[in-house]
């Protein structure tokens, strides 16, 4: 059997005294497309940000590659090649988007610079028409890009999305899906993505977990939980099925 | 006008100065919002260092290129004053980093006493003077036996201070460091995510603002000739002041706010009276503080989160 590239063990993630993840244990395989669904609150950006170290887990164990990256220090995690494009894009917004996506690839070798970067542009064209232009200046929707663009420069082994479709017009958010989908499928990208919008998520992604309060309550294959009436009546109510 | 002009080439001289040392102020702000009451006192100490210096290599090893005596002199002062400074944000402040907002205002205060002390036991008490180099000056313009001087001190002063801050501004603008450092200021939670060392990079900032007050400690005991253990306070809050009037965190603001303060300083010694030039300096702090608390050149912020 393999080990998993990622595996959240027994996790246990504090602010203070509240508790804000009770123990919660997710694998991601290499080649594998994970999502993270769950209400507001749950605890999902928690989870995304304590792989990162910050805040750290008080309990439980955080297993990268075989290596125990728990106690690691945030920015030496970065460099194991974890990307992540958090919730709320934080694109430096004083810095022109080149060097958003220089700042990017500080964790990768320069060597590779000029590929990704062409690879990026390609991705999203737009970015390549504002590339010096200020981060802060960008649309909502041209952060975003941005911000996956950045984690994307990193050439990472696992990438985190955090609501990668937030604020986006419905085609461009269709557009970010593809994105994704296609990167998996060619490069063989891990993602681990959050998002709101189960729908997509599910069917984009090769398994899902559903936290709820800090807890994981359910797990499976994309194809089964969107199956779940639970799932349909909590998170695909409304869920634009034709979308 | 004679008068005039005599006093700008004084007052962008001494402009020059003050700017250096406030983009130390203004950098270490930028990165964590702290105010270093002790770069002052680092300012003073260079200079010290750039006595001592210089007093090993003309007496002792008697190297008699002036141009070759300041560029090692210049080095050295950097290069240990930047150790000073760094040791001084590893013991002193980032233990304090998550405490109380005040903690390493107060650690700074304690510094800056500290230093100040520290140097007049070591040195003592009176002005160290250093042998007189770079004597001459141009006479730019004369009239009715009124000359209009510029001293070979302030062309090097000038042009020290040019080299030093196209180096540095490329440093900053240019270079991988840099922009982690500009990231950290602005992020350091994401720089952090993206894999930038954020103790490292504030360690950095520390070094390059001590450099740039090292190179005005060696550039102002040549100009004065002179140097004392309270030289650190008064060039300091100026220093700081300057950082105030341009915008504290903005690098070109500290630079036209060294600018404004050397000739607010000198124009108002040569117009009014040279008793209350430092008045007029700190007055100017105030009614920043008071009417524009972002300085002439502070960012407002209006930016999309
Ligand atoms: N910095 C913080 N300090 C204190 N509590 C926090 C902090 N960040 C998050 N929390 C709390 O932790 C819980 C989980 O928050 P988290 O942001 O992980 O939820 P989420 O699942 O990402 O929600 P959303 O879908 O709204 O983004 C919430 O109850 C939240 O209030
Ligand atoms: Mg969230």
């Amino acid at each position: 059997m393999t080990q998993p590239l990622l595996a959240v063990r027994g996790v246990k993630t504090y602010y203070g005294n509240i508790i804000a993840l009770h123990g919660v244990d997710i694998e991601v395989n290499e080649g594998e497309i994970v999502t993270l669904i769950g209400a507001n609150g749950a605890g999902k950006s928690t989870l995304m940000m304590t792989i990162f170290g910050n805040p750290r887990a008080r309990e439980g164990q955080i297993v990268f590659e075989g290596r125990d990256i728990t106690q690691m220090p945030t920015h030496e995690i970065a460099r194991m090649k974890i990307a992540q494009a958090p919730e709320g894009r934080r694109i430096f917004s004083r810095m022109t988007v080149m060097e958003n996506l220089q700042m990017g690839a500080a964790v990768a070798d320069p060597a590779h610079f000029e590929e990704d970067l062409a690879r990026v542009l390609e991705l999203f064209p737009r970015l390549n028409e504002r590339i010096s232009q200020r981060g802060g200046t960008l649309s909502g929707g041209e952060q975003q890009m941005l911000s996956i663009a950045r984690a994307l420069m990193a050439r990472p082994r696992l990438l985190l999305l955090d609501e990668p479709s937030l604020g986006l017009a419905p085609l461009i958010a269709r557009q970010i899906f593809d994105i994704i989908a296609e990167l998996n499928k060619r490069t063989k990208l891990t993602v681990l993505l959050v998002e709101q919008n189960a729908f997509h998520a599910l069917k984009l992604a090769h398994r899902g977990y559903v936290m709820v309060n800090g807890q994981i309550t359910l797990s499976g294959s994309g194809k089964e939980l969107l199956q779940r009436p639970e799932i349909r009546a909590a998170y695909l109510e409304g869920g634009r099925q034709d979308a | 006008m004679e008068i005039f002009v005599q006093q700008l080439i004084n007052g962008i001289t001494l402009g020059s100065i003050y700017g250096l040392i406030a983009i130390g102020y203004t950098m270490v702000f930028g990165i964590i919002g702290m105010v270093n009451f002790a770069h002052g006192d680092v300012f003073m100490v260079s200079a010290f260092v750039a006595l001592i210096a210089s007093l090993i290599l003309t007496t002792w090893l008697g190297i008699s290129s002036v141009f070759l005596s300041l560029l090692i002199v210049l080095i050295c002062a950097m290069l240990i004053t930047s150790l000073i400074s760094w040791t001084i944000e590893r013991l002193a402040y980032r233990p304090l980093r998550g405490s109380f907002r005040l903690a390493p205002l107060i650690s700074a205060i304690g510094m800056s006493i500290f230093l100040m002390n520290f140097v007049q036991v070591a040195q003592g008490p009176r002005n160290k003077p250093i042998p007189p180099f770079f004597q001459n000056v141009i006479v730019v313009m004369e009239k009715d036996g009124y000359e209009v001087t510029l001293a070979y001190k302030q062309i090097v002063i000038w042009a020290v201070t040019a080299i030093l801050l196209a180096a540095f501004w490329y440093l900053v603008s240019k270079t991988s460091l840099g922009r982690a450092q500009r990231a950290c200021e602005q992020d350091q939670n994401m720089a952090s995510l993206v894999g930038v060392d954020v103790d490292r990079t504030i360690s950095v900032t520390f070094i390059i603002g001590a450099a740039l007050a090292a190179v005005a400690g060696t550039l102002y005991l040549m100009y004065y000739g002179v140097v004392s253990f309270a030289d650190g306070f008064v060039p300091g809050i100026k220093a700081f002041t300057a950082a105030v009037l341009g915008g504290i965190g903005s690098l070109p603001g500290a630079l036209l706010g060294g600018l404004l303060i050397g000739l607010i300083e000198t124009m108002w010694s040569a117009y009014f009276s040279i008793d209350y030039k430092d008045v007029a300096a700190f007055s100017i702090l105030v009614v920043t503080l008071i009417f524009l608390p972002q300085g002439l050149l502070g960012r407002p912020e209006v930016e999309k989160v």
